[in-house]
C-alpha cells in the first residue's frame, strides 16, 4: 500500500488521479469511530461487534472511495492489499489470546507445591497438589523417545541422501513425508494394539501393560518422520566438495559420512531433533492410551502406569473439582513455556549454523 | 571394478595412492592397467582413479546396511500400524450387531451385545474439517501472501517466527483455552447467527448453544493455519521473478500480479498445503474432545450443543472401554488412518511432482 502510494507520488502528472498517502489511513479512523461509537454504544454488539462492523466499514468505504477516485482496478489492489493485512491481524489475534490466558490463568498455581509434590492423595475436595510426576513422566517418555528415534532417523536419512539409489530410497522418501502425517490418536491406537495387548502381556503374567515406555514407543513413530526429514535436509546442504576431500584424503565412504558429513551438519540435525521433542512433548492422545495415567510419582517407565504434562492438563481440566482448573492451566504454562523453549533455542541453533538454505 | 580382493593389499595400494598422487600429479601417467605379471590378481589402486568402492572395507558394508535398515524402519511401521490395527479390529467387527459404516451410536461394550457404528462420528469428523478449512484457508492464504509479497523482509521474518509459534502451541492447551475462554465468544457469536441466519440450516438451534461444531471448527481452524501458511508461503516465494516482472511491465498492479503469476504458478503448492491441512483436521484429537459436545446424532446444526469426531470419540470412549471396546474404537481407528493416509498420499505426491516445492514440504 505505502510504497505504491510513493511510487506514484513522483510519476503523478503521468498517470491517473490517486488517493493521498493518509486516505486509507482517514478512512480507517472515520471507520473505527463510527463503528465502535456506534455500535458499542447504541446497539446491543459489544467492543468485538463493534471493530467487526468497523472492519467492514472500512473495506466498503475503501472500495468505494478508491473507485471512484482511481478507478476499478487500483481499487481492487487496494481492496486486495486491506484484506491480506487483516488476514495477518486474525492471525496474531489468538496466538496472543492463547499466551495472554495461558500466563494469567497459570500464574494462580505456578508455586513450589506445583513442582515438587504430585496428585497422590489430592481429592476433589483438595487445594493444593502438583504436576512433580507428571513432568516427570514428560521428560522420561521424552528422553526414550528421542533415545529411539535419533539413531533410527539419523541411519534412515543417511540411506535416503548417501546410499539410496533406485526405487526403495524413492519409497522411503515418500513415506515419511506420509508418516509426518499420520494422527497421533492412530499413533497411540497402533502402539495399544501392537505393544500394551500383544507383546507386554508376554512380561506382564498375560495382562496388557500401560507403561511409560509405551508412551515412548507412540512419541517415537509421531517423532520418526520429523527427524529423518530434516536430518536428509541437513545431509544434502552439506556440500560435495567436503565429501570428495575426504575420499580424496583415502577415507572410506562411512568413516566419511560419520567425521565429515554429520559433524557439518550437526546444528541442523539437532534443531530438527528439538523441533521434534517439542510436538512429542506436546502430544496428549498417544499418551492416554498407552500410558494409563496416574496421580502418584512413578519414576520407573518400563512398570506401572505414568502419566505426562499434556494427559495431567486435560485429566484435570475434565475432573470436577473448584481447585482443577487451576491446575490445568498452570499446567499449560509449564508445557507452552516448555515446548517454546525448545523452538525457540531450535531455531537460535540452527541460525548459528554455517549451513543456510 | 572387481568385487572380491585380498584383505592384505589394503594398506598397500592406500599408502601408494596417496605416494604417488603428491610426487606425480601434474602429468599423470596411468600404468599398466589390468597388470600383467599376475593376470589373476585383482588390480591394484592406481593414480587418477577413484577408490574401489566395493568389499574394500568391512565398515563400509556393514555401514551400509544399518542404514538401510533404519530407512527401511519406517516403511515397517506403516505396513505394522495397517497389519495391527486390522488385527485387533477384527474382534470387535465381528462382533458388531450393526452396519460399522451406517450406524450412528456408539455403543460397543456389551458382550453379544454391541451396537456400534461411525456413520455420526464421520460425519461430524467432516463437517467440522470443512468448516475449518472453509475459514482457515482464505486466512493462511492471506498471511502468506503477506509474509511473501507485501511485508518487508525483516518483519516478515519475525512475523512467520510467530506463525511458528503458533504451530508449536500443544493442541491440549489449544483445546483448554477453547473451552474455557474461546468459548463464550463463540457462544455469543453463535447466538448472533442464530437470531439473524437462524432459517439457514447451519445455524438453526433449539435456543441451546455452547460446545459446539462452530466452537470445535474454530479451534480447529487456528490450529491448521500454520501448516497450509507455511507450505503455501515457500511457494509463493519461488514465484519466478522473470513473471512478476512481466506482469509489472504490462502495466498491472500488486494484486494483478498476484492474481496473474503469483497464484497460478503456486496452485499446485496451495492444493497440497490444502491437503496437509486437511489431514491435521481429520486427526486432530484432544482439541476437539475437549470443546465439541460428543453426541452420536447426524445434525446440520453448528451452533447447537453437539458435534464429534472418530478421533475425539476415541479420546472420550477410551476411559470406560473393555477389551471388545477397545476393540471398536481401533477399528475407528484404522478408518481414520486410511482416509489420513489417502489425503497425505495425494498432498505429497502434488508436492513430489514438482521437485522444487520438495523443500517446502519439510512442516
Amino acid at each position: 500500500m505505502t510504497t505504491l502510494t510513493a511510487a506514484t507520488t513522483t510519476a503523478v502528472q503521468l498517470k491517473a488521479k490517486r488517493l493521498p498517502k493518509y486516505a486509507p489511513w482517514a478512512i480507517a479512523a472515520g471507520a473505527l469511530l463510527v463503528g465502535l461509537g456506534g455500535v458499542t454504544f447504541a446497539a446491543d454488539g459489544g467492543p468485538v461487534m463493534g471493530a467487526i462492523v468497523a472492519a467492514l466499514l472500512y473495506f466498503v468505504a475503501l472500495i468505494t472511495i478508491a473507485t471512484f477516485v482511481e478507478g476499478g482496478r487500483a481499487a481492487r489492489n487496494r481492496a486486495a492489499s486491506a484484506l491480506i493485512g487483516s488476514a495477518f491481524v486474525l492471525a496474531v489475534l489468538p496466538l496472543l489470546s492463547v499466551a495472554f490466558t495461558t500466563i494469567s490463568r497459570g500464574a494462580d498455581r505456578f508455586d513450589a507445591d506445583f513442582f515438587y509434590r504430585s496428585m497422590n492423595g489430592i481429592t476433589a475436595l483438595n487445594a493444593g497438589g502438583g504436576a512433580y510426576h507428571a513432568i516427570l513422566g514428560t521428560l522420561e517418555q521424552v528422553g526414550i523417545a528421542v533415545l529411539i528415534t535419533v539413531p533410527l532417523g539419523l541411519a534412515g536419512a543417511i540411506y535416503v541422501v548417501e546410499y539410496g539409489r533406485g526405487k526403495l530410497a524413492k519409497w522411503i522418501q515418500f513415506f515419511v513425508d506420509v508418516m509426518t502425517g499420520i494422527p497421533s490418536i492412530v499413533a497411540g491406537l497402533f502402539v495399544l494394539a501392537f505393544w500394551v495387548m500383544v507383546i507386554s502381556p508376554i512380561f506382564n503374567d498375560g495382562r496388557p501393560a500401560y507403561s511409560g515406555f509405551a508412551a515412548a514407543l507412540a512419541l517415537s513413530v509421531l517423532m520418526l518422520p520429523t527427524i529423518v526429514r530434516s536430518a536428509e535436509e541437513m545431509l544434502r546442504l552439506v556440500p560435495t566438495s567436503l565429501r570428495e576431500g575426504s575420499y580424496a584424503l583415502g577415507v572410506p565412504k562411512w568413516r566419511t559420512i560419520l567425521k565429515v558429513v554429520i559433524p557439518t551438519a550437526l546444528p541442523g540435525i539437532v534443531t530438527g531433533v528439538m523441533l521434534a521433542v517439542a510436538r512429542a512433548a506436546g502430544e496428549t492422545a498417544p499418551v492416554m492410551l498407552v500410558a494409563g495415567g496416574a496421580f502418584a510419582i512413578n519414576g520407573n517407565p518400563f512398570a506401572g502406569q505414568q502419566t505426562s504434562l499434556s494427559l495431567f492438563i486435560y485429566d484435570q481440566a475434565s475432573t470436577a473439582s473448584q481447585y482443577a482448573p487451576a491446575r490445568a492451566w498452570t499446567a499449560a504454562l509449564t508445557l507452552v513455556a516448555l515446548v517454546l523453549l525448545l523452538t525457540i533455542v531450535a531455531k537460535l541453533v540452527a541460525r548459528r549454523s554455517k549451513l543456510t538454505r | 571394478m572387481p568385487a572380491q580382493r585380498p584383505g592384505n593389499t589394503l594398506a598397500a595400494g592406500h599408502s601408494g595412492v596417496t605416494g604417488e598422487t603428491v610426487s606425480a600429479l601434474p602429468t599423470v601417467e596411468v600404468p599398466d592397467r589390468p597388470a600383467p605379471a599376475r593376470p589373476e590378481e585383482p588390480r591394484e589402486v592406481h593414480v587418477g582413479e577413484p577408490l574401489p568402492k566395493r568389499r574394500r572395507y568391512g565398515g563400509e558394508t556393514y555401514f551400509k546396511s544399518l542404514t538401510t535398515v533404519g530407512g527401511s524402519a519406517v516403511l515397517a511401521i506403516i505396513a505394522a500400524i495397517a497389519l495391527f490395527l486390522i488385527i485387533e479390529a477384527v474382534p470387535a467387527l465381528s462382533a458388531n450387531k450393526e452396519n460399522f459404516f451406517t450406524f450412528t451410536k456408539w455403543s460397543p461394550n456389551a458382550l453379544n451385545d454391541a451396537h456400534f457404528g461411525i456413520a455420526s462420528l464421520a460425519f461430524g469428523t467432516i463437517l467440522s474439517a470443512a468448516i475449518a478449512l472453509l475459514v482457515a484457508v482464505p486466512i493462511a492464504l492471506g498471511i502468506a501472501l503477506y509474509l511473501s509479497h507485501y511485508a518487508h523482509r525483516r518483519v516478515a521474518t519475525i512475523l512467520g517466527f510467530a506463525i511458528d509459534l503458533l504451530a508449536a502451541v500443544p493442541s491440549v492447551v489449544f483445546g483448554l483455552w477453547g473451552r474455557e475462554f474461546f468459548a463464550v465468544p463463540v457462544q455469543d457469536l453463535s447466538i448472533w447467527l442464530n437470531k439473524y441466519l437462524g432459517w439457514f440450516p447451519l445455524f438453526a438451534s433449539d435456543g441451546r448453544f455452547g460446545h459446539s461444531v462452530l466452537l470445535g471448527s474454530l479451534v480447529l481452524a487456528i490450529m491448521i493455519l500454520p501448516i497450509v501458511t507455511s507450505l503455501s508461503r515457500e511457494v509463493f516465494m519461488q514465484t519466478p521473478r522473470e513473471h512478476e516482472e512481466a506482469a509489472m511491465a504490462l502495466g498491472a498492479t500488486k494484486w494483478e500480479v498476484i492474481r496473474t503469476a503469483v497464484l497460478p504458478y503456486g496452485r499446485p503448492g496451495i492444493v497440497a498445503s490444502v491437503m496437509l491441512g486437511l489431514g491435521r483436521a481429520l486427526g486432530e484429537t484432544i482439541a476437539l474432545a475437549m470443546t465439541l459436545g460428543s453426541s452420536f446424532v447426524i445434525s446440520w446444526s453448528v451452533v447447537e450443543p453437539g458435534g464429534n469426531t472418530i478421533a475425539a470419540n476415541i479420546a472420550n470412549a477410551f476411559g470406560e472401554a473393555n477389551d471388545q471396546g477397545r476393540s471398536a474404537l481401533i477399528a475407528s481407528g484404522l478408518v481414520l488412518f486410511a482416509i489420513t493416509l489417502i489425503v497425505n498420499m495425494t498432498a505429497r505426491a502434488i508436492v513430489r511432482r514438482r521437485k522444487r516445492f520438495l523443500a517446502a514440504a519439510t512442516t
